[in-house]
This record gives C-alpha cells, structure tokens and sequence, in this order.
C-alpha cells in the first residue's frame, strides 16, 4: 500500500492543475493517469484556441498541455502513466493496474476526480439503418488523424454541432475531404459561435439546423444516408426526407462525464450534468472526494477547467492534511426559470466571492440574470444573449447568503 | 487433396458441424465467405438457449431444441464461453392465462419441464416484471449464452482437433462428377467427397449452385436495443411475452456478457435486408413496458439487426434426395442456436457412417480457461507474475470492458486468429461497451497492424469494410 495526501485520476487539464495547486499547499500528490503521457484530450485538440483567458495568449491544445505538464515535471509531482484506476474504496483506496507495477493499492488522505467525458455516440442516440463502417465519434475521428495520421473518408456530414464536431468540419476540410453537410437537431448549436463562424462559415460549410439523421445505408462501408427537418416534438418529417451520398458520418452530440469509476461509491450525482453534485469546494457528498474538469460538467473553454481543478486540487490537499468541512450551514444552489443547471449545487461559506456556473436551457435573449438567496436578489446582471453552448458564470458575494441559493433569468 | 468432407458456412451451424466431424477419423474443411466464423446472423443472434416448450410438437424445431439445449449448456462448460441458466419466463397478464395453459401443454408433449407461476412467485424469479403481469411460465433450462463466442470456440476446438478453416472463400460453385465434389470459390476450389450446406441466409442459393433441391428463403428481420452493463442487475432471467404467430414476441433478457437486449422484432424483408428501421424500434420501445417494469432507454448502447431465414416452417437438415452426399442443415431459424449441437451431432454421425469414419481414439474436448482481467482481478499474484513477464497484461485497451492489450495480442492468435477489429471485438468485448470502441478502436487498430504486420490504414472493421483508408494530406 502505497500513501498520498491527493490522489487525482486523470492526466488532462483538470488532473494536472488540481495536482499543482494540491502541491502548492505541500501535499504529497500523485497523478494517476492511463495514457503514455499527461494531456489527455488536448494532445489531439491541434487547433489553436486555448488559454486565451488563463494564459492571456492563445494556443494550441498540445501547447496548453505541455505549459502544465512543464509544471508538472518542475514540482517533481509524481505521475504514474499507462496507470488505469479501476476501483475506488470507501476508504478512499484506489485500486490501479500499469504495465509497470501491475496491481497497487493506493491510500489516499483525498481523491480528486478529473477523469474526463467521453463522446455519445451512434448506438446511445439509437441511431438507424446499416451498421457501416465509416461512422464515428468526431474525437475518434481526430484521433485517428492528428495521432495516427489517418483520414477516416473524405465524403462527410457531420451530425451534432458539439465544438469537436466543427472543428473537425474544418479539419478534415483542410486534409482535403468534403464537408458536405452538418445536421444539428435543434433550433441552435451545442457549440461556441467562435467555432461556427471559423469552422463552418468560414469554409461555406452548411449547416442546417433542426434537422437530424434518419437512416444510414451503405455495408460493409457507408455510402450515404437520410436526414429530415425535425418538428417540434424533434421527431424528423419523413416526407420531407432527403439523401446525401458520403462515406463517413462524424458525431458531436453530446459529451458524457465518465463517472464509471464511482460504480462503488455512495456518491450523489446529478441528473443534468451527469457529474457529482459539489460544494463550493469541488467536494462531492463522499468526504475527502473532490470532481472538477469534464467529469464534473462539461466545459467549453479548457481556461475554466484549470480554474475549477486548481480549487478542488487546493480544496482536497486542505482536507487530507488538516480534514474537516468548511463551516457553516449548506444552503443549496438552485437554477429556475430557463437556467439549466448551476453549480456547484451547495454553498457552506459566508464571506468572500463565489463563482457560480451555469448553463442556460435554451437561447435567450436580453434579459437580466439575477441570483436570488432567501427572498433577496444577491447578484445580477443584464444580458444580451445566453445560449446552451456556452457556459456563464456570475460571482455572488458569500456573506449575504440568507437560505437556498437561486440562478434564474428574468426577460 | 480430396477431403472427406466440406462445409460451407461459418455460422454457428457450419462451426459446431466442423467441431463434430473432427471428433471422428476425416479430414474435414470449412469454407466461409467474410473474414471471421458468426460474422452475419449468428453474432446477432439473441442468445436465448431456448427450453423448447413453444415449438410445434413433432417437428425438427421441437426435437433439435429439446436435445440441443443439455448439448448446450455442456459445451460451452467445456469451450469456456460466457453462459448462464438462468431459467426464462413467460409474463402474462391475467386475460393471457389460458395462453399460458396452451403452451404448458405444448411443453408437455415437447418433453420439457415447466411451471405455470402466480403472480407472487413469477416475481420471485422476476421482480421486474410489469405490474400487470398476472402469471407467468417458468422454464428452468432455459438460459443464456454469447452467440458468437460459442461458434468462435466450436471453430477453435475444430481447429485444433485437426480440421481446416478457410476464411474469405465466397462459394461461386458446387460440381459434382465421379463421386467427388468441386466447390469453387472467389480465390480456388477444393475437392470432397461430401459436401454439407450451412450457408445461413445463402442456404437456398448454395442448393441452387449445386443442383440440389430448390427452396424458396423468406427472410424476417429482427432489431434489438444492447443497454449498458449497469442494467444488468435488474434482469434476472429471460422475459417472454406470450408468443404469437411471429414468433416468441419481443423479449427482455440479460446477456451472457453481462449486458441486456430488449427485442427482437419480426420485419418480414424481402432481400435479407437488415437495417433497422425507427418503426420497428417504436414497436420495441411500445412493446418492453407491457411486460418489464425497468425499460431504461437511455442507457442504450447499441442498436442492432439479426435476421432468420425461413424455409417453410420447418429446419431442413439431412442428406439430398437429388445429390449423393450432399448435406444441408439450412432454414435454421429459432431455435437454430439451441438446436444446432444436436443438429451437428445428428449430421455429424451420418456423414462419418456414410465415410465409414471411426471416432478418434483421443481429441481435445476443453479449451483451456481463457485468462481476462476480470477472473484475473480475484487472483492478485497471479496477475501481478503475468504483468511481470509480460507488461500487456498490465495495459488496458479497453477501458469500458476492462481489455487489456495481451487478451488482445491473445485473440490475434488464436487457433481461428482475429484479424479484423470486430473480430478482436467478438473475441475479447474490446469495443462492446458503453464508448463503443471510441477510445479502444484505434488502439486495436495499432495492434493489429503490429500483430499482423500489415500498414495502419489496411486494417478492416470486419466484413472488409476500411476504417482510415487515407494518410493525412494524401487525398486527391
């Protein structure tokens, strides 16, 4: 039995900046992570785009990852690579298998959860028709490019509008491929509007939206499929159905966090973000369990996951080294009238900022957003447009907390 | 050379056939057309190990299912393949309870073993079942089993008891002259002196090759919805609804992998079409909650097509009556799967009498206890000896069903090696989980191009299809 103040499971952007602030309060820290080297996701994401907020100059995916992993090795925190977690103990044991130290047992004083999401993909949207060849998640689809240097085909539709799907619009447009369609089944993207301009219009893609997929044909291999504008209910008009000859069909609909690991675990999760339910801390209802990154929620901007890991890193090297909950009472975070979710979902705090994130339901526009705590509005601010793709966040201040806390829109 | 005997088709019939036949003195080859054994209608099958209560007394169907399903349960015990008897149920609502009184009788002349259950006790084998449910039928030899890994296996045994398995041979021709048959085939032709024709969906095509009886195929469509690992737990035996003329209705059962399929459905399709379709997935969605009371479509994995080929209402299995040592074991439709050891046994001894081939004083019957991470994870040492010796038993490739790269390295070498990735997949479940082999799929990828040694963008999907036909900047 190896021992450690925070253990966090994963390499990526999350592991690494909550491993750096958990050793900056002089924890003794692992990173367990199971790919050859740190970065997770970044080390395909090619484009440039990331750490425009964090580093106030934008980069590459690969670049941002290797500024942490530079950190990393600088610290001399431990990381063990090619290690995969595949158990959690309720005495925070974590149970990991590596080629090189086959079966260990890790005792940690706390866990930090930063294990990602993964992609949904053609059998979770019970898509229809043959089963090809040539359909794939667009992070496989990357994968196999910018790791592998590969093409997957080079006649594609794009069903989803999730931000790894344009950007692998553009992306297989410049390696030569046609681009001939994205089909995204609501009235509005999943992914930012910076990537929709300089991923799509930019190449005169098309996207059509509020249209979806209806079967695919083509075996062994795709040759093309059917799509249709979707009413209301999102059921696809049939009459209206239309072919497209391709032979590769990339999905973006929907990231996943991959909390498979807490099989075990009496942890509280919540149903829209598919993540633990945290305090302020990043603390999951399990003591001395933390989350932050892509398995908490899904992010759009890597910036916000390194500030979300570096409280849960400082938060879980607090409590392993001198345990016990932060003080007073747990008010709840609640999100009402088009908000979707806020987190974190509890509040223990009474003085200083807290930054409460949150996502909208549906595209809304002028309004104000207000946060609300017993029957006093703490917080709020006008505007212009909120969209689903894009994550908000608005910063209350602690001490005028009188009950559950409430994110809502007025328009 | 002029072998004893030939069998076309690697399904699940042709592969328990060839395991039978290399149980006796001959040589014995089987000829499939893709590029693996179960690669079209056996790997989607349902892997019911049906009890045989619901078969027409005095049919093929009623005798092969009765004897095949003791077979079953036996072989896959010694094959080690996935396998559970975990009993099945027909859930009735209360107007349905003469239904059941009707197949219980049915059971009764089938020889099979049932119990008519009340509502209290259906749902102690079942606590799941829909609130409606009044009574049910309980059958306690029926059961689960990984179809594909079961031919997989038969052909693996086959193998090393001395038979021949040649894969991507398309049969194009059946000739006969002189007592010996010529089967040609896309790439070369081989010689017999008995030919057996388990060529599934082509099974009427490949009598028409070689001027045996004519049949005409009807083929009937069924889809299936895989759901996650985690709901295994609420599934605890295999939920019936009272069958109709379409067959045994729209079902609820775990898998011997440890998923669950609601389904199947019966499309009747005209050319062997199996591309599901949004109706007949309406009908699986409208139908599970009538009889389950857990339906959870969103934990959907997977969708899925299997097909049955119908010949009349019966299996035909025997020698021509128009060709000389020319077999057929086709129109196999449910209960092919359960029904097909004892079809191959039945064969099996005619085609060696007709030889006058003797059993082979010894062969191998158990395939050694296949090693996964799994049974590894209860066996710490031995785990930790094996990563030791060998660090891939240490690297997880899939990380949805838990793979890790030797199990991989292990089914490219099998006696039948997997050499495409849905191969790999059948083998070892490297891409059957939740992600779908997102993230495993080009690990597997990586290794076999490694294994076999051939280029990255030469490795198949299975049935030839490419996955990244072109190098970056490489396109026209």
């Amino acid at each position: 039995m190896i021992d450690y103040d925070v253990v966090v499971i994963g390499g990526g952007p999350a592991g690494m900046a909550a491993a750096l602030s958990a050793h900056a309060q002089g924890a003794k820290t692992l990173i367990v992570e199971r790919d050859v080297r740190l970065g997770g996701i970044l080390n395909q994401c090619i484009h440039q785009g990331f750490g425009l907020h964090y580093f106030g100059t934008e980069m590459t995916g690969p670049e941002y990852a290797e500024r942490f992993r530079k950190r990393v090795a600088a610290e001399h925190i431990d990381v063990m690579t090619e290690s995969m977690a595949l158990a959690l103990g309720a005495d925070r044991t974590v149970t990991l298998l590596s080629p090189q130290h086959g079966l260990v047992n890790v005792k940690a004083g706390a866990i930090v959860l930063a294990m990602g999401c993964r992609e949904r993909t053609a059998g979770a949207i019970a898509l229809t028709g043959t089963r090809p060849a040539g359909i794939y998640t667009a992070g496989m689809a990357q994968k196999i490019c910018n790791i592998d240097g590969y093409l997957v085909g080079k006649n594609v539709v794009i069903l989803g509008s999730g931000d790894i799907g344009l950007i692998m619009a553009r992306r297989m447009t410049t390696e030569g491929a046609k681009v001939s369609l994205v089909l995204e089944l609501m009235p509005y993207s999943s992914g930012l509007k910076r990537n929709i301009v300089q991923c799509l219009d930019d190449y005169g893609i098309p996207i059509k939206y509020s249209h979806t997929v209806t079967r695919v044909v083509g075996s062994p291999r795709l040759t093309g499929l059917y799509y249709a504008p979707v009413g209301k209910d999102r059921k696809p008009i049939l009459e209206q159905e239309q072919y497209v000859p391709c032979d590769t069909l990339l999905l973006s609909v929907g990231l996943i966090p991959e909390n498979d690991l807490l099989g075990g675990m009496d942890i509280e999760m919540s149903r829209i973000t598919g993540g633990a339910t945290v305090d302020e801390n990043r603390m999951t209802t399990v003591d001395g369990v933390f989350a932050c990154g892509n398995v908490l929620h899904v992010h759009d901007l890597v910036d916000n996951v390194s500030r979300e890991a570096e409280i849960a890193g400082k938060s879980a090297a607090e409590w392993a080294m001198h345990g016990g909950k932060a003080e007073g009472e747990v008010v709840h975070v609640l999100a009402k009238d088009g908000v979707r979710y806020a987190l974190p979902q509890r509040i223990a705090r009474r003085e200083g900022r807290v930054r409460i994130f949150f996502r909208v339901g549906d595209v809304y526009k002028n309004g104000m957003l207000l946060v609300t705590s017993g029957d006093k509005t703490i917080a709020s601010r006008k505007f212009r447009v909120l969209a689903p793709g894009e994550m908000g966040s608005i910063d209350i201040d602690a001490s005028l907390i009188d009950g559950d806390v409430c994110v809502r829109l007025q328009l | 050379m002029i072998y004893d005997c030939i069998v076309i088709g690697g399904g699940i019939i042709g592969a328990v056939l060839l395991d039978r036949l290399a149980t006796y003195k001959l040589s014995a080859l089987l000829l499939e057309g893709q590029d693996d054994v179960a690669s079209f209608t056996t790997r989607a099958n349902s892997g019911i190990v049906h009890a045989g209560y619901d078969c027409q007394p005095g049919t093929l169907k009623a005798k092969y299912n009765v004897l095949g399903n003791p077979l079953i349960w036996r072989d896959a015990e010694e094959l080690d393949v996935p396998h559970l008897r975990c009993g099945s149920i027909v859930a009735a609502r209360a107007e349905q309870a003469e239904g059941i009184e009707e197949l219980a009788k049915k059971a009764k002349l089938n020889g099979v073993e049932v119990r008519i259950l009340d509502a209290e006790e259906t749902r102690r084998v079942e606590p799941n079942v829909a609130d409606a449910i009044a009574c049910s039928l309980y059958a306690p030899s029926a059961g689960i089993v990984s179809p594909y890994q079961l031919a997989i296996a038969y052909a693996d045994r086959a193998i090393l008891n001395g038979a021949e398995i040649k894969l991507n041979q398309v049969v194009t021709g059946v000739k006969s002259s002189d007592g010996v048959f010529v089967v040609t085939t896309s790439s070369d032709s081989f010689e017999a002196r008995v030919v057996v024709n388990c060529a599934g969906n082509n099974g009427s095509l490949v009598n028409d090759l070689a001027g045996a009886e004519h049949y005409e195929s009807s083929y009937r469509r069924g889809d299936y919805f895989v759901l996650d690992n985690t709901e295994r737990k609420n599934v605890h035996t295999v939920i019936f609804p009272l069958p109709t003329a379409a067959g045994k209705g729209i079902l609820v059962a775990p898998t011997a992998d440890g998923n669950v399929i609601y389904g199947p459905t019966a499309v009747d399709t005209v050319n062997g079409d199996t591309a599901s379709t949004a109706d007949s997935l309406d009908m699986i969605r409208s139908n599970v909650p009538l009889s389950y009371a857990c339906a959870a479509w969103n934990k959907c994995i997977r969708v899925y097509s299997g097909l049955r080929t119908l010949i009349g209402h019966d299996f035909v299995i025997g020698e021509s009556m128009k060709l000389h040592n020319f077999y057929m074991a086709i129109g196999i439709c449910s209960p092919g799967l359960t029904s097909a050891p004892a079809i191959a046994e039945e064969l099996a001894g005619q085609i060696s009498s007709r030889l006058d081939a003797q059993k082979k004083e010894s062969y191998v019957t158990r395939l050694p206890r296949r090693k996964t991470l799994e049974r590894l994870m209860r066996n710490e040492e031995e785990l930790n000896a094996l990563v030791a010796a060998d660090p891939a038993w240490g690297r997880i490739v899939c990380r949805c069903e838990k793979v890790t790269e030797a199990e991989v390295v292990a089914a490219i070498h099998s006696p039948l090696p997997a050499t495409t990735v849905d191969a790999v997949k059948r083998r070892t479940r490297a891409g059957m989980g939740r992600c779908q082999g997102g993230f495993c799929g080009p690990r597997v990828m990586e290794i076999l191009s490694r294994e076999l040694n051939i280029p990255l963008n030469e490795v198949k999907k299975g049935l030839g299809a490419e996955i990244a036909r072109y190098r970056v900047k490489e396109v026209e």
